[in-house]
């Protein structure tokens, strides 16, 4: 065999590319991997880690529920920061209120454990939320990681298993057969395109818009908080098409600090912190949880979501192409379903089928 | 010489001149401020507020850079946080 010849390029390392290199090289391909920068630098660097059952869409749900399992396979791996936090969203009003039942229902359908929490148990539960909330519905098995350790650790295991890693190098266009890097080596073999929001840049048929987060992570504050908290609205901010949202989402890191989010702009390409939109997110947060407000925060930052029309990543054969393939555009859910990505990507890579339906999540959809 | 103020520092009461910093309350009788994430501990180094490593908990805020902070009567200081 050729140098430069693989059985799989993987192009972009971040926590999808990670697990799919990590996932070709256990199945022994030769696996090389592409990355300009650093392992998990892009969005995977921006995300919360956050490991969570989104029941809104059922193609969605079922590949977090697929991904969910393989990452119970992390849960006491030191380099995942694995912990068991559970997830507790939160109701403001009766309104809100009225949402568990159906989601209690579709989460239960996908076999998901969730309880639905009356207000004297959110205060058991969380006691510095502000007064007068409604209850919630508690997901107690959902757990946070620290996605870039993950991804770095993906890769360093693909690489024991012989995948080669191009670090600093970038895929100039793809070749037919294969890719040029940037500084003129060709590699041979078919190639998997996970480059997120840089997707449009090799496969421009495939439509992808950027959708910038901002993230503020605090000092240390041991026990204030003990679960990942979301408003129950979350999912009308997530998935909503507002050119702007900001929805209540705060998580504690095993550290004691508390990572605060969440905000979504359509249209914003500029990676600056936008001191409107912090203001903004961060009162959505105080109004929620005013303890909030006294803390120290150590660091904002933001990052860019790749986000497809549907909602829904890619994930297969790249029509009219031989041997391309896709997985990216997972939006805000890449660390949960990136092991379910991969693994369904190399099933049908393999020519197996995956243990979920993957129609839903074809590239070809966009060119019905 | 004007009256010392009077602090506690862990529970531990300590007199220093007006106008200390917490940080030369904190000398007086504990041997760090704070521990890393991982436990180990830390005191002042940089003295003018840029490395944290001083920080304590001041009458029940935490993360107060100890240097930076002068003392004031029956103020409650807690190191280890």
């Amino acid at each position: 065999m050729n140098a430069g010849s693989y059985d799989l390029i993987v192009v972009g390392a971040g926590i999808v590319g990670a697990s799919c290199a990590d996932a070709a090289a256990a199945e022994g391909l030769r696996v090389a991997i592409v990355e300009p920068g650093p392992i998990g630098g892009g969005a995977t660097a921006a995300a919360m880690g956050h490991l969570v059952a989104m029941d809104d869409d059922p193609a969605e749900l079922a590949l977090a529920r697929y991904s969910l399992r393989q990452w119970e396979g992390f849960a006491d791996l030191p380099e995942a920061e694995f912990s068991r936090c559970g997830t507790l969203w939160v109701a403001r009003g009766e309104t809100e209120g009225a949402a568990i039942a159906t989601r209690m229902a579709r989460l239960a359908a996908g076999g998901v454990e969730a309880h639905a929490i009356d207000a004297q148990n959110l205060y058991e539960l969380e006691p510095a939320l502000a007064p007068g909330m409604y209850g919630g519905m508690l997901v107690p098995h959902e757990a946070v990681v620290y996605p870039p350790r993950v991804a770095r650790y993906l890769v360093q295991r693909a690489q024991t298993r012989h995948a080669r890693l191009y670090a600093g190098r970038s895929v100039q266009r793809l070749t037919h057969g294969g890719v040029m890097l940037d500084d003129g080596t060709p590699l041979h073999g078919p190639t998997l395109l996970a480059t997120g929001c840089a997707l449009p840049e090799l496969l421009p048929q495939l439509p992808l818009r950027p959708r910038r987060g901002h993230l503020v992570i605090t000092d240390r504050y041991p026990g204030l908080l003990r679960h990942q908290l979301l408003e129950l609205g979350y999912a009308d901010s997530a998935h909503g098409d507002a050119d702007s949202s900001v929805a209540f989402n705060v998580q504690p890191r095993p550290t004691g600090q508390i990572l605060i989010g969440s905000s979504r702009e359509f249209g914003a390409t500029d990676t600056a912190v936008s001191p409107a939109m912090v203001q903004r997110m961060l009162e959505r947060a105080f109004s929620f949880m005013p303890v909030l407000r006294g803390l120290q925060a150590l660091r904002i930052w933001t990052g860019f979501r790749p986000t497809t029309p549907d909602g829904l990543p890619y994930l297969g054969a790249v029509p009219g192409r031989t041997d391309v393939w896709v997985a990216a555009g997972h939006e805000g859910l890449g660390v949960t379903t990136a092991l379910g990505s991969a693994q369904l990507l190399l099933d049908l890579l393999l020519g197996r089928t995956p243990a979920i339906d993957p129609a839903p999540y074809a590239p070809a959809r966009m060119s019905a | 010489m004007s009256t010392p103020i009077r602090v506690t520092v862990n529970g531990q009461p300590v007199e220093v001149p007006a106008g200390s910093s917490v940080a030369a309350a904190v000398a007086r009788v504990a041997a760090h401020s704070r521990r890393s994430v991982r436990g180990e501990p830390r005191a002042p180094l940089c003295g003018m507020g840029v490395c944290f490593e001083c920080r304590v908990q001041v009458d029940g805020v935490a993360h107060v850079r100890s240097c930076m902070t002068p003392v004031s009567e029956g103020m409650q200081v807690r190191t280890d946080d």
